[in-house]
């Protein structure tokens, strides 16, 4: 191959990976550069801000109730991801360690439930959580989530916990360990890891929902980030306050960034765990 | 004797999870079902009556309901296969050797962990008819001539709801694809090199051949994702009677206008067609799901 052909497939090969690199981080950093505009500023498109400004950042909080709303999303996630784990973790030992009839239809099962569409279950749940007590409750979202979380952890920690050594559960059973103390003390100081990949996986499913959040919750008091950005409005009805929508959203986007690229490795693999290996 | 010891031991391990199951899952589904032939009203307060197939009707003949389906199909079948095809070019590209692959690598993970919502409003205000970025740019490359309201007008609002879509899921396209890739034999990849095969010709005689399974899976993963769509409809466009989803149609029925059982009937025939996808997502995937439960 001749010199020219190879500098010029190197150079379209640059052009490909910083096409593809401007379209993926663009809209992140237009949000950023946004935000960072006051006033008339805002509406020029000026590709750096030449007087960063961080007036639409304090304003999310004065002039919203944004604190509280980021506050109620870190609450419920926090608490999807710990009951969701919990339950799943002796769910998936029985599923993964214990042969017994029934069990893989009963994993199907869990697999069908984990594309449920939401809305399939919409009116049934608004019910149940109103007869409950919990409409407009944190509670009443933390309930709902375990539509998704839970089948997905389940699924997820039964594929890593399959992978255990057989050996290590055998020596234990001979130690006369029953199945609750094979799980607890000698399996779940293994999946440690995998534990924080699933609750990883899971709160940013929990953080991101949008339709249980917005039809279970009325007011300020219980809106979570992604429902109080998608209705924050500004002072008149035809005035977006596009300022700070982007304050707002690069607040909630910006640490799920850092936690995706520290824990990106696990990530992938617990993604491929979830979407079954094909 | 110890066997059925670890048996029992299974069903208690189980018997939480089913339970909370059961709960959000198994009974709201069967209350949706019910509702779906009954009159139940949000507005009032009289215990709902049996209606037959009633709402099935209304919601069958109502042009609404089918403009939802319409643009439901042509919105998963549009972003499908774009994100099918730009998640195969950057899985290639990652999938090759060079410096800088793991910063992309990273890179192309930030889309995916934006909330869907936050997605949309980045996406609307970069597609603002007056103060937009894109207007700006396609103005000063000389490929409109005056700015466009991209999600005013119905059918571009479709253009910008497919857009923000494939941003966003296109990464997780990419990382399944970029997994069947990497588990190629490299053995094949030198055979042709030596017999002077031209890349394109190795993609579609041996690559695309080999990694069909995975990416039918990771399609029919991705359409029952966009059938079930609700957020980028419900926050992009506003809300018109000329630009929802089915999902969006279903909720509107039910919390808009109170009728929870023409709601709940258009919430089912959703689940009708979600639940034909994913028997056909467990029959393609058949192998790996019974070896994954096995």
């Amino acid at each position: 191959m001749s010199q020219a052909l190879v500098w010029l497939k190197r150079i379209s090969f640059g052009v490909l990976v910083t096409a593809i690199t401007v379209y993926t981080l663009f809209p992140y950093y237009w949000a950023v550069v946004s935000s960072l505009k006051e006033g008339s500023a805002l509406f020029q498109v000026q590709w750096w801000p030449t007087k960063p400004a961080w007036h639409n950042y304090v304003a999310v909080f004065t002039e919203q109730p944004f604190g509280r709303n980021l506050l109620n999303s870190v609450l419920v996630a926090s608490s999807v991801v710990i009951v969701s784990l919990i339950l799943a973790i002796t769910a998936a030992f029985a599923l993964a360690r214990i042969r017994f009839r029934g069990r893989v239809p009963l994993m199907l099962m869990i697999l069908g439930v984990s594309m449920f569409p939401q809305i399939a279950v919409l009116s049934g749940m608004f019910e149940l959580i109103r007869a409950l007590g919990l409409y407009n409750k944190l509670s009443g979202l933390t309930l709902s989530y375990m539509l998704f979380t839970l089948p997905f952890t389940v699924w997820v920690l039964t594929t890593f916990m399959r992978e255990l050594p057989k050996e290590l559960e055998e020596a234990a059973v001979v130690d006369g360990a029953t199945p609750w103390v094979v799980c607890m003390h000698v399996f779940l100081p293994l999946l440690r890891p995998a534990l924080v990949t699933t609750g990883l996986l899971a709160f940013i499913a929990a953080w991101n929902e949008f339709l249980f959040a917005l039809t279970f919750t009325l007011d300020q008091s219980a809106r979570t980030v992604p429902v109080a950005i998608a209705l924050m409005s500004g002072a008149s009805q035809y005035e977006s306050p596009w300022g700070l929508i982007m304050a707002a959203s690069v607040i909630v986007t910006t640490p799920l960034i850092v936690l995706v690229l520290i824990f990106q490795r696990s990530i992938v693999s617990g993604l491929m765990a979830g979407a079954v290996k094909g | 004797m110890l066997a059925r010891q670890r048996v029992r031991a299974a069903w208690l391990f189980l018997l939480p999870t089913l339970v909370v199951l059961a709960g959000v899952a198994g009974w709201p589904l069967f209350r949706t079902f019910w509702f779906a032939f009954t009159n139940a009203n949000l507005g009032s307060s009289e215990p709902p009556e049996f209606v037959g197939l009633e709402n099935f009707v209304v919601v069958m003949e109502d042009p609404d309901w089918w403009r939802s389906v319409r643009n439901t199909f042509l919105f998963t079948g549009v972003s499908v296969t774009l994100e099918t095809a730009l998640g195969m070019i950057i899985a290639l590209t990652l999938n090759s050797r060079f410096r800088g692959r793991g910063v992309l690598r990273a890179a192309v993970l930030v889309p995916w962990a934006i909330p869907t919502v936050v997605s949309a409003k980045m996406w609307g205000w970069m597609l603002n008819d007056q103060y937009g970025v894109i207007n700006e740019m396609l103005l000063y490359v000389g490929l409109i001539s005056e700015p466009i309201a991209w999600t005013v007008d119905p059918n571009l609002s479709m253009v910008a709801i497919i857009a923000v879509d494939v941003w966003k899921t296109t990464p997780f396209m990419t990382l399944l694809l970029l997994a069947a890739l990497q588990m190629l034999p490299d053995e094949l990849y030198e055979a042709a090199r030596l017999d002077g095969a031209h890349p394109v010709l190795v993609f579609f005689q041996i690559t695309l051949p080999l990694i069909r399974g995975p990416m039918l899976v990771a399609i029919i993963f991705r359409v029952l994702d966009a059938l079930r769509v609700f957020d980028l409809f419900y926050v992009l466009t506003s809300n018109s009677s000329e630009s929802m989803s089915m999902a969006v149609y279903a909720r509107q029925q039910m919390f808009e206008f109170q009728d929870l059982g023409v709601g709940a009937a258009a919430a089912t025939l959703l689940f009708g067609l979600i639940a034909l996808f994913t028997i056909i997502y467990m029959l393609v995937n058949r192998n790996s799901v019974i070896q994954e439960a096995a």
